[in-house]
């Protein structure tokens, strides 16, 4: 059992080179899956590296470090089309969490119901990957391959989000569904981003979790609502079929699967809504 | 780097350093090595919030933080957010009754300090927001948010009521100040020096044969184990059960595991070795045998047969038999029908089963959370092959029971390694071993059938409930004779016939859960009742009040309701309410269209306090010494609903002191008396009972011994005690005593045992002596695109004959009500799938809306100073309300609980279809 807390990147990338590790960042993902009072096995925690915290706005690109935590988020003054992800961090767990558990860590822990996923999915994600070696970049899409599965390879270090600012326009909204106020596992969540044009849609990006094995953007429909006049009419193409399309959600204790795509057009209509200025 | 390291931090204001892995949860650390045991466990994955602590002013779960990371930064627990005297939201919390068990108010107190570091005046949305994060299982959270909303303010002067007037008032907990102060000792806080740590291996099959391998060779390649024990070093009857008839569950598995989570070996070993234990490799060969979780599958001819003795997997059928029902519901004028499922319900207190046990001399002490100290010692003792007297119970304060604890959980395994290796042994259950290994709230399969005359009125019904009783008996023969009393609601019902059965299955083990099968009979009859009262074309409160007992009816046991019926009361008081809320309702449904629909519901409750048709005594005993201390052996075990408080207002009274002249001490079994077992509702009538007529054998001895009149003015100074009788006044000094082997000079001790008598083979008898009432009613709205439920308002009235303290009646009233949305709304255990506080939801502070509370008074002839009990009726009424009123608000009933959104949503469907 090895457990380093380096205060430079180098450091920790080095260590990454070296072997196998297990990355700590919050610690609410990890510690719930173990019943000891110590976490086991070799361990890289990320807590005290220079530079990784913090919300940067450049000139491309809107940087999140990987060691931001949700209330860092919620605290930011950002544009509009972040409403969508400061939501997700009031609806993270609890204020507890949203305390030390961090934006880059929803996203490694892969859950089908991080609530982080379909909010950073609508601003057109990428992750930064760093190792010893080199500085990779891939679409959050791309990030994550299924259920607790990401394409992050063991040597490297997620080390932020970045966000282009195309995609950074326009307004955004978050809905989640839970069988209980707060700290609750979603039994569905969408955000939807609307830019809007002389009354019509210029931009939608539009995405749904807890439905599927990885959240999904919802390509189809986003195409179909570009163009449309904004107004109550256009809760009429935000259906369950179409929705059906692009996920395949499961059946469990939480909701049956028609249940789940029925929902997620819902709070479709409702975010999409909201997200035009409509609601 | 490997191993420990040096962390350094300031806690609560002091520089502290200590070595510690690095990645240690800081919750483990203050507790286990610094020994600050106010930061409360329960769960050890975020979901509780019981560990909250401060890093740097801002709230986090220490459970789920590394030391490492606390290094160079400021921690602060409960125990530093007070300097020797209480801050102002402490006091706020004693004012308020905030705190019931106390297990959850540390981690609500720090989550509240920090929202009034930037918030000194918050709103109710403000602190529930702060709070989400802490569940609470006792209080229903309303109290709490009124605390931290009001906490801005000095505090007044706290009431201090004089003799004879402790009755009815609002006095703080007396044992209030240790739970907001963090020094309140529950199972998992205190344990000797040296003790050793037990873990159990449990079965994670339903249904499995075992044999053990090679245990000496795994034992041998661990050092720092000290010791593995199995069935075989049990050395009395491995058999225990709260209904010793019925004792049928090993506390080690012998050969069979019956269901998941039974305990198979203990493990015991020194705290460091134990701390990284790994047991995935214990040599246990499995043989996976067939298993059988719902009742209609075990009652199947080729079922697997879970007790020998038992055929069919039938423990007991329980019957009350009235009339001619067949003949009246065939010949009535309106008949209702239909069933009713619900599924395992947890209890879900926040603290885990925990405690210590040590030898003293030739006596095994075993020091740990329990509502039954004297069932605990029995069993155990049995268990152990010891006499009952070598077995001396310590109960800790208790972080919630509700019922589960009743049963002995690691009382005999701890005990087991103490009596076998000689040196202390300690454990704390897992969230996800407290969650499958202990009892739950019995799932219930209902079908009935109710009919009224043209005039609306009662006059048939049939019942019918399997409840899933699991492996082992427990609770269940209880379950099935409670169930037939008590569903047909409080109302007069003349032709009944009621059976429930207890069914085993290799689910989870079925036993006492707030009301005993009552809650889940009650929803099936309060569903029908809102037919009956469509079919009768009447309101349905009007319904239900024109069926209601009244003084002198007749109940569906033959039993006659002398006085004290005030179920009546109850309804009357909510018709005002009712009226508002039902316009309330419709004016907003018209205003409103589409998404969201509101509706109002009503449902009552009846309960009978205490054993069903057994004997069921306590004995209160209390004395003066000659030092002027009076001591009051409470023995009524307090889990958090007062007993502490209550039996000492009732003792105070009857005796005629203030309340600040007691001194208590608890229900140590070598010290205090048998006050029998926290359930049932039962302390605070029986227990009660029981103090008053101590109180007044006290009082009578020293108004004997100063020759004075009944009417005499008693007052205690120092070693003084002064007898006024008129215009006399005598000063006895009690220094001059020579005081008895208990150091009393004055003493009594009294036992009070319910007049009931036992049931019939038709279930005809007087099986309580007392019964409380209560009725609520709920205004809700419901989305209905999603089939969420937001619940606005519940008004609940329930008589509790003699109201004792006001402030604890109202905070039983609102975490029964919590437990009843929990019912209702979100919880289900399902083994295997939900042994943890994020699958398994019970309400969050944002899921309890206002309650206004309405307290009832008609005496009960019976009760001290009048009073009933209250514990589990408060629970009863809720769900089916719910229930109701989603029906009104949407026309969906909703049959299969609980109502998730999901099956709201389909029965939204399902009811449009039909019209």
């Amino acid at each position: 059992m090895e457990y380093g807390r380096p205060t430079e990147l180098d450091e920790a990338l080095a260590l990454l080179a070296g072997g196998r590790r297990t990355i700590l960042a919050g610690g609410t993902d990890l510690y719930p899956a173990i019943a000891a009072a110590a976490l086991p096995g070799d361990i890289l925690d990320i807590g005290a590296i220079a530079g990784l915290r913090g919300i940067v706005e450049g000139a491309e690109a809107w940087r999140i470090g990987a060691g931001t935590t949700w209330t860092d988020l919620a605290r930011a003054t950002l544009p509009a089309a972040f409403n969508a992800l400061k939501q997700a961090a009031l609806e993270i767990g609890s204020v507890q969490i949203q305390n030390t558990a961090t934006i880059v860590g929803n996203l490694c822990n892969a859950s089908p119901a991080a609530d982080g996923v379909p909010a950073l999915l609508i601003l057109d994600a990428q992750l930064e990957l760093q190792s010893a070696e080199k500085t990779r970049h891939l679409p959050l899409k791309d990030f994550i391959l299924g259920v607790r599965k990401t394409a992050r390879r063991s040597n490297e270090l997620v080390t932020a989000i970045v966000l282009p600012k195309r995609a950074v326009s326009g307004r955004s909204d978050f809905q989640k569904l839970g069988a209980r106020r707060y700290l609750v596992i979603s039994i569905a969540m969408v955000a939807a981003r609307i830019a809007v044009e002389d009354d019509r849609i210029s931009e939608a990006a539009l995405a749904i979790g807890s439905c599927s094995a990885v959240a999904q953007r919802l390509s189809s429909l986003e195409s179909d609502l570009v163009g449309r006049r904004i107004g109550p009419a256009l809760a009429e193409h935000i259906c369950a079929a179409a929705v059906a399309t692009h996920v395949a959600p499961i059946a469990d204790i939480r909701g049956s699967a028609e249940y789940r795509t029925h929902a997620a057009a819902e709070l479709l209509r409702r975010a999409v809504a909201n997200a035009a200025g409509t609601a | 780097m490997t191993g420990k390291i040096d962390v350094r931090l300031d806690l609560n204001g002091h520089r502290t350093a200590v070595r510690a892995l690095p990645t240690r949860r800081l919750s483990d650390l203050l507790r286990n090595e610094l020994r600050l045991t106010g930061t409360k466990v329960g769960c050890d994955a975020g979901d509780c919030g019981a560990c909250t602590v401060l890093l740097d002013g801002a709230p986090v779960c220490a459970c789920l933080v590394p030391v490492a990371q606390v290094t160079g930064r400021s921690v602060t627990t409960v125990e530093g957010l007070s300097d020797g005297s209480l801050s102002r939201l402490q006091h706020a919390f004693l004012r308020h009754g905030a705190a019931q068990c106390g297990i959850c108010t540390p981690g609500m107190l720090v989550a509240a300090a920090a929202l009034l570091e930037t918030t000194p005046r918050p709103t109710m949305a403000e602190a529930a927001q702060a709070l989400g994060g802490v569940l609470c299982r006792c209080t229903g959270y309303r109290k709490i948010l009124s605390a931290v909303c009001d906490s801005w303010r000095d505090p007044p002067p706290a009431a201090q009521p004089q003799a004879g007037c402790a009755i009815g008032t609002r006095l703080e907990r007396l044992d209030g100040v240790p739970k907001v102060n963090g020094t309140d000792i529950f199972g998992a806080d205190a344990w000797p020096e040296n003790s050793l740590v037990v873990h159990a291996i449990r079965s994670r099959y339903h249904h499995a044969a075992f044999e053990l391998g090679d245990i000496a060779a795994w034992h041998g390649a661990r050092p720092g184990i000290v010791a593995i024990f199995s069935a075989a070093d049990i050395p009395g009857r491995n058999r225990f059960g709260v209904i010793p008839p019925f004792a049928d569950q090993p506390a080690l598995a012998e050969s069979v595991a019956r269901f998941r989570g039974e305990a198979i070996v203990l493990i015991a070993g020194e705290p460091d070795a134990m701390a990284t234990l790994d047991t995935t490799d214990f040599p246990i060969d499995w043989t996976v045998l067939p298993h059988t979780l719902e009742p209609q599958a075990a009652l199947a001819a080729e079922a697997p047969r879970l007790h020998d003795d038992r055929p069919g997997n039938i423990l007991i059928e329980g019957a009350v038999r009235r009339g001619d029902t067949q003949a009246a519901l065939a010949s009535s004028a309106h008949v209702a029908q239909g069933a009713v499922e619900t599924p395992y319900g947890e209890h879900a207190y926040i603290e885990p089963e925990a405690g210590a046990a040590w030898l003293e001399d030739d006596t095994l002490v075993i020091q740990a959370c329990t509502q039954a100290p004297y069932m605990d010692r029995d069993d155990t003792a049995a268990l152990l092959d010891l006499p009952p007297d070598r077995v001396r119970i310590i109960p800790t304060a208790t972080g919630g029971g509700f019922g589960s604890k009743l049963d002995i959980s690691l009382q005999p395994l701890i005990g087991l390694v103490a009596l076998k290796t000689g040196r202390p042994a300690r454990m704390v259950y897992s969230r996800t071993d407290s969650m499958a290994a202990t009892t739950k709230r019995h799932p219930a399969h209902m079908r009935a059938r109710i009919a009224t005359d043209d005039q609306g009125r009662i006059t048939a019904m049939h019942f019918t409930g399997d409840f899933n009783t699991g492996p082992y008996a427990s609770w269940g023969p209880t379950v099935a004779n409670r169930v037939p009393v008590h569903a047909s609601g409080p109302y007069c019902t003349p032709n009944y016939h009621a059976t429930a059965r207890a069914i085993h299955t290799n689910g989870a083990i079925s036993g006492a859960f707030r009301g005993f099968g009552v809650p889940q009979a009650t929803i099936l009859q309060e569903l029908l009742y809102d037919d009956l009262a469509l079919a009768n074309g009447l309101d349905r409160l009007e319904f239900r009040r024109r069926n209601a007992y009244r003084d002198g009816d007749v109940t569906v046991t033959g039993q006659t309701l002398r006085a004290g019926v005030g179920i009546g009361k109850c309804l009357d008081a909510l018709a005002p309410h009712w009226t508002r809320a039902l316009g309330d309702a419709e004016a907003a449904n018209h205003r409103a269209g589409g998404e969201h629909r509101r509706g109002v519901g009503i449902a009552s409750c009846w309960y009978g306090c205490g054993n069903t048709a057994l004997p069921n005594p306590s004995t209160i005993k209390l004395g003066l010494t000659n030092a002027g201390d009076l001591i009051l052996h409470q023995g009524a075990t307090d889990i958090g609903q007062g007993s502490n408080t209550v039996i000492t207002q009732i003792c105070a009274d009857a005796l005629g002191l203030p309340i600040s002249s007691f001194q208590l001490l608890g229900g140590d079994t070598a010290m205090t008396p048998d006050a029998g077992k926290t359930s049932a509702s039962r302390q605070t009538y029986v227990s009660g009972k029981a103090a008053e007529l101590a109180g007044r054998a006290l009082r009578a001895a020293i108004l004997r011994h100063a020759n004075v009149t009944e009417a005499a003015v008693l007052a205690l100074h120092g070693a003084v005690l002064t007898v006024a009788d008129g215009g006399a006044a005598r000063a006895i000094d009690l220094v001059s005593f020579e005081p008895d082997a208990d150091g009393f000079v004055f003493r009594a001790e009294e036992s009070y045992d319910p007049p009931t008598t036992p049931l019939d083979a038709n279930g005809q008898g007087d099986p309580y002596a007392v019964y409380g009432y209560g009725a609520q009613m709920v205004e809700l709205a419901v989305d209905v695109a999603l089939g969420t439920v937001k619940l606005l308002k519940i008004t609940a009235a329930h008589d509790l004959g003699r109201v004792i303290n006001p402030t604890l009646a109202e905070g039983q009233i609102e975490g029964g009500i919590a437990q009843g949305i929990g019912l209702a709304l979100m919880e289900e255990y399902i083994p295997g799938r939900t042994e943890n506080l994020h699958d398994y939801l019970i309400p969050t502070i944002g899921d309890v809306p206002e309650i206004e509370t309405i307290l009832i008074e008609e005496p009960d002839p019976e009760g001290p100073f009048g009073a009933k009990g209250l514990g589990e009726h408060a629970l009863i009424p809720t769900a089916p309300a719910i229930l109701n009123a989603i029906k009104d608000a949407t026309n969906a009933r909703i049959t299969t609980l609980p109502a998730l959104p999901h099956r709201v949503r389909d029965a939204i469907v399902a009811a449009r279809s039909k019209t």
